[in-house]
């Protein structure tokens, strides 16, 4: 019994069907858990008032912008080692989701950013990486679609997302030297030091968690839906010749 | 790989068109820049640095489709990945043909385009430094790009997309170098990171390159 056995695409589909509604459903709950513990039973912070409560969405989504980014490193890595399609197909299944939590963050933030610092945008360190990560992420679901091929497509996104990787961390210090910041520093770190208060950090950890579900369970869904989507391909293929 | 690198440059010059197209277009950029912006004198100093590393940049990403497109259509290109040179060391050399044919003369160009962008004097040392240590960045970073985009048919915009985000820590560190030097400061933090993502570039792009060839050719 080996995790590998999992890259057996009916095995795959086999097993996370049924867990999917589980998944979904439990990142509803926690997230409604969550938002509403956040937006109604914590109190205001004392020179923000409650614009600190977009904090429950724009922290957990910033996050998994990062986060899945390097979820698409590790599977386009076991892709080039190991020559499982459906880690291709997972890091493709991905992307989108990537750019629509990129998309969140920065959103939020601009929405956040208008009444604290009287601007809806500034050049900002870690504006500017993350909207170079949006630009990352464009790159990469655009090769994906100009690419026939199946194979040859996974294999050139697996380079590139090895090489905008590295780029991308160049990137995140490059632009730290060039401009000073408004943002402030990491809220939520496991250096308890220097974290936000425990009333505001309980749940924002839950709405983390409830991100981190819905994730696994849109991956998962769209993975599936990849799956068949090759598998009806293949069928037209053999039908026609 | 030297003979490859003397059959890329004899092709450049002789076939026209790339060798100069380049520098052309640096050169119209930085003539349209004062009529976007106005002509007043200390708002084109201010901008100058900018303006000219983005106006290379764009002038070097012009030119990166033919590094492999050519001979990939006139299939010379799967006779040198049959060559006993690895793939790794033609990617190399193909960039270091890119560089010559376009990042070389943008160098040499630029500070005669300072000019008309009211430069100021302390900042051409550091420009034309800038340049020469960044330039070939840009080619490598291209040819990994042009190698990717390779089998594509319009791969030309694609793979703008793809080249522009890893042009970004050069160009701030280039221009900042540029900036600096412009202000009267010492600049030699951004020209030594400069100099480190070339160095980079040259040490792993060529693996990339030759792995995304390989894709390409199967």
């Amino acid at each position: 019994m080996s995790i590998w056995e999992y890259a057996n695409p009916k095995k795959f589909i086999a097993t996370t069907t049924p867990l999917v509604p589980w998944l979904l459903w439990g990142a509803i709950a926690i997230l409604t858990v969550g938002l509403i513990w956040g937006f109604f039973f914590t109190p205001d912070d004392v020179r923000q008032g409650s614009t600190v409560k977009i904090f429950y969405l724009h922290v957990p989504s910033a996050m998994m912008a990062i986060n899945v980014w390097i979820m698409m490193l590790i599977a386009s890595l076991v892709w080039l080692v190991r020559r499982h399609h459906v880690s291709a197909l997972a890091a493709k299944a991905a992307a989108p989701i990537g750019i629509v939590m990129t998309l969140i963050a920065l959103f939020t933030g601009a929405v956040w950013g208008q009444p604290m610092w009287g601007t809806w945008w500034a050049w900002d360190p870690r504006l500017t990486s993350f909207l170079i990560l949006f630009l990352f992420y464009l790159g990469y679901t655009a090769l994906w679609a100009a690419i026939e091929d199946p194979d040859t497509a996974a294999d050139l996104t697996s380079v590139l997302c090895i090489v905008g990787s590295v780029f991308a961390v160049l990137s995140r210090y490059a632009v730290n030297f060039w401009n000073q910041g408004l943002h402030q520093p990491a809220s939520l770190s496991l250096d308890k030091e220097e974290n936000v208060a425990d009333v505001f950090w309980y749940p924002a950890l839950v709405c983390i968690a409830g991100f981190v579900l819905l994730f696994v369970a849109l991956v998962l869904m769209r993975t599936a839906s990849e799956i068949r989507l090759r598998r009806m391909r293949a069928l037209e293929a053999r039908m026609r010749s | 790989m030297i003979a490859l690198l003397k059959r890329d440059l004899t092709l450049a010059v002789r076939a026209g068109g790339g060798f100069g197209l380049g520098l052309a277009f640096f050169l119209i950029v930085i003539v349209l820049v004062p009529f976007g912006v106005g002509p007043e004198a200390e708002v084109l100093a201010r901008i100058a640095p900018g303006m000219l590393w983005v106006a290379a940049l764009l002038a070097a990403l012009l030119s990166l489709d033919r590094i492999f497109a050519l001979d990939f259509e006139d299939g010379s290109l799967p006779l040198l990945a049959t060559s006993p040179l690895p793939l790794e060391g033609v990617a190399l050399m193909k960039g270091v043909a890119h560089w010559v044919t376009t990042g070389l003369p943008l160098t040499i160009a630029a500070p005669l385009l300072g000019f008309l962008l009211n430069l100021s004097p302390s900042a051409y040392l550091w420009l034309l430094g800038s340049l020469a240590l960044g330039t070939p960045a840009l080619s490598m970073i291209g040819t990994f790009g042009a190698a990717v985009t390779v089998g594509l048919k319009r791969g030309g915009l694609l793979m703008s997309l793809l080249v522009l985000p890893l042009y970004v820590p050069t160009l701030i560190f280039g221009s900042e170098a540029v900036r600096r030097g412009a202000g009267g400061f010492d600049a030699t933090i951004p020209m030594l990171m400069v100099a480190g993502i070339t160095l980079g570039c040259f040490a792993l792009l060529p693996f990339a390159a030759a792995a995304a060839l390989r894709v390409n050719l199967r």
